[in-house]
């Protein structure tokens, strides 16, 4: 059985949502964060319930409700999610009432719509969908475990179209908390300089980023998403790499595009560029992190730029690192690692 | 992928014991784990009664082994996913192919309301150690490391059905093959954020909580962990002692009717037990205990009572809310009562609820209210539904 995705949808920081045009007119941010480029969110959601809900719930709405569209797909037979830090916007909102308040006269809204698992059910909701619904969120592995848990669902027969999301949303106080937590730099950078400065830190981001899984074959579907596998922990990440491509009956060589997640970080990058120069010398090489920002759902991301590579048959001269040939890819692996800790491999295949 | 999953060894820790023996004592001699708030420091200590766990963090810090500061879900966490993994003897982990899904709803929040005090006063206050391990996946890291299983783990979290879908996540994985051996289940320590936000919707109650009862009142707040060891077909064989039961059945559906409420049909409710007896290749007949998500909220048990009825009329297995004896332990609840559910298959137990008197007005059936054991019970199904509509229900059968 094959995994395909069906369509794709991203808000992200650059013009990725309903853009015909594949990442040509690049949006500059110099500061330390990237933030999303809103979409008009009354196409996708009634203006009495906008009002209420938080950045996140409206990103992955209105990105979960445009992937269907795309697909043609009205009640999707299951909805999973991941996300590391959910709802941040209420849980903040909750948090701080409590303290300001001393606990008194708080009111629901706001801890009502923290769980995590939010975006799945406002989607579920908005679709009357009964299905499977599931959300993950194990930091950056949280939208690999739920693209492992739709393509078991898939082989299980228990559905046959399976909307996917990674989603995240940087609020001030997150922000501040994991720039002191050393994850973003303390200067301002042009993301379009990011990868090339070197430093410590990369640039904080967001996104929203849904998928359309499907097994049947079509001549509509972007590509497929041939396998997926997380390591934790591990030393040796070459052989991790090789075991996986051999897993596939793939060799380094085979691969025709590495997306990395280089993140202008230098303990990060190491890793990604002893790589390029062992068992990826001679593959062509993109990244996406200065377009996204550094989040843990950035993956979802990188494979929604994947698929469009591989459907488009173009590689947007904004992610190349490298590019020896001309061909268009038709297998690409996505690499990225969340603090050396959790090492996602994607392979995303031409149909 | 038709092979089935074993329970192989199982771990509790809530307000009425620390281990699986303690809670057995406290069911049979119906001790309620509720009582005055101790641990947090809130307006609403004496007002609210909460079910904690009887230990201190000095305490847990002592008995785990894990640094001092380490948030509370992370510690009762390893007390119940280590008394499991020791329960299931399984000589050869090492050699095996080892997972741990784990559920949480708020992560290190217990450490992160205390950093946010401080960091609301000041941006560049608040010791960072607080919050470094804020996130959910965190507290799922942390015992898995303990318990040194590396190959794959992640985290769920669907609100109070969370460990609920972490268990049959797992058993998937192994009937896909990816793994050999899974530690699931879920933890949540108390916090003054659940506390409060249970708080602002008003549905907690101000005395003992009365599931199923027709003047419940709302739910008491729980804290604990419970674990599974769930093992393939092969491992099954070459463990030294008989495994508990198996998971038969699982189901997750949505409610898809409200944010926090019910639908009044309990239309999720209904589909995620349907769903698990389909799959089990049951009948409903051939439950003979279901313990019930039964939280004592007045919209809660009336859905869920509704979508029993709709399923089992006219015939009506025993049935009971062990929340009458843990309180509600959120994202732990689905795993800790994954535990009883075993238990109840391995010792033919039927568990009592706790200070039911009247009837439902509209429900043709009642709570058992007597500890029984030595039953001869084949099939458990366990019941957990959370915010978000998320629904799901599980059926442990003899093996």
């Amino acid at each position: 059985m094959k995994t395909y995705i069906r369509s794709a949808s991203c808000i992200s920081p650059q013009k990725t949502f309903r853009n015909e045009d594949f990442l040509t007119d690049i949006v500059e941010y110099t500061g330390t964060r990237l933030s999303t480029i809103e979409p008009d969110y009354k196409e996708f959601i009634d203006p009495k319930l906008i009002r209420r809900m938080s950045h996140v719930i409206k990103m992955g709405v209105a990105a979960a409700k445009d992937c269907l569209n795309q697909a043609r797909v009205e009640m999707p037979g299951a909805i999973i999610t991941g996300t590391a830090l959910g709802c941040l916007e209420d849980t903040v909102g909750f948090m701080t009432r409590m303290v300001e308040q001393n606990e008194e006269l708080l009111p629901p809204t706001a801890f009502i719509q923290s769980t995590h698992n939010t975006v799945a059910a406002q989607v579920a909701l908005m679709l009357k969908c009964h299905g499977y619904n599931n959300t993950f969120v194990h930091k950056g592995i949280s939208f690999e475990s739920a693209l492992i848990d739709a393509i078991m669902l898939l082989r299980e027969q228990e559905a046959n179209s399976i909307l996917v999301g990674g989603t995240e949303e940087m609020v001030d106080v997150s922000f501040k908390i994991l720039t002191r937590l050393g994850l973003y730099r303390r200067w301002a950078t042009s993301n379009l300089e990011l990868l090339s400065t070197e430093a410590k830190g990369s640039m904080g981001g967001e996104g929203a980023a849904f998928f359309l899984l499907t097994d049947k074959t079509s001549k509509d579907n972007l590509a497929e998403l041939s396998a997926i596998k997380t390591l934790y922990n591990i030393n040796d990440i070459e052989g991790g790499i090789t075991k996986f491509l051999a897993e596939n009956n793939l060799k380094p060589e085979d691969i025709d595009l590495v997306i990395t997640g280089k993140n202008g970080d230098l303990k990060n990058d190491a890793v990604y560029k002893q790589l390029g120069s062992s068992i990826f010398k001679d593959s062509n090489i993109s990244n996406y992190k200065h377009l996204s920002g550094e989040y843990s759902t950035s993956s979802s991301f990188a494979l929604w730029m994947a698929a469009n590579i591989i459907k488009k048959e173009i590689i947007p001269q904004t992610v190349i690192e490298r590019q020896i040939d001309n061909k268009s890819p038709k297998k690409v692996l996505i690499y990225n690692h969340y603090l050396h800790k959790y090492h996602s491999l994607m392979l995303v295949s031409a149909i | 992928m038709s092979s089935s999953v074993y329970i192989a060894g199982v771990g509790v820790i809530s307000g009425i014991g620390n281990n699986v023996a303690e809670h057995l004592r406290a069911f049979e001699q119906g001790h309620a784990g509720m009582g005055t708030i101790t641990m947090l420091n809130t307006i609403h200590k004496g007002e609210l009664p909460v079910a904690e766990v009887k230990l201190s963090n000095d305490e847990l810090v002592a008995m785990t082994g894990l640094p001092p500061n380490t948030s509370r879900t992370a510690l009762l966490s390893l007390v119940a996913a280590r008394e499991a993994l020791n329960d299931a003897t399984i000589s050869n982990f090492e050699s095996l192919r080892t997972g741990f899904v784990s559920a949480n709803t708020v992560g290190g929040m217990d450490k992160s309301e205390g950093f946010f005090v401080d960091f609301l006063a000041d941006n560049n206050k608040g010791k960072l150690r607080n919050i470094f391990d804020h996130e959910c996946g965190s507290k799922t890291e942390i015992v898995a490391d303990k318990l040194g299983i590396g190959d794959y783990m992640t985290t769920i979290n669907t609100a109070c059905s969370s460990s609920a879908n972490a268990i049959f996540y797992g058993a998937r994985l192994i009937k896909n093959n990816l793994l050999d051996v899974v530690i699931a289940g879920g933890t949540d320590a108390l916090t003054k954020f659940t506390l409060n936000g249970f708080n602002t919707l008003m549905i907690l109650d101000k005395q003992f909580c009365k599931p199923f009862d027709e003047h419940r009142e709302g739910l008491n707040l729980g804290e604990g962990a419970g674990y599974l060891v769930l093992a393939s077909e092969k491992v099954a064989q070459i463990l030294t002692k008989p495994v508990y039961c198996k998971l038969s059945g699982y189901n997750n559906s949505n409610d898809a009717y409200h944010q926090t409420a019910s639908s009044p049909e309990g239309t999720g409710s209904y589909l995620a037990m349907k769903g698990a007896l389909e799959k089990s290749g049951l009948q409903p007949s051939d439950i003979d205990y279901i313990n019930l998500h039964g939280t004592g909220t007045p919209n809660n048990d009336s859905a869920e009572g509704t979508a029993v009825k709709r399923l089992f009329d006219p015939h009506y297995p025993p049935m009971s809310s062990t929340k009458s004896f843990t309180g509600h332990t959120l994202g732990a609840s689905g795993g800790v009562e994954a535990v009883f559910s075993a238990l109840a298959i391995k010792h033919g137990i039927i568990y009592p609820n706790l200070r039911f008197e009247t009837q439902m007005s509209e429900l043709p059936f009642q709570p058992e209210t007597i500890f029984q054991k030595g039953q001869h019970i084949n099939n458990v199904m366990s019941n957990s539904f959370g915010f978000g509509g998320n629904c799901t229900s599980l059926i442990f059968s003899r093996a």
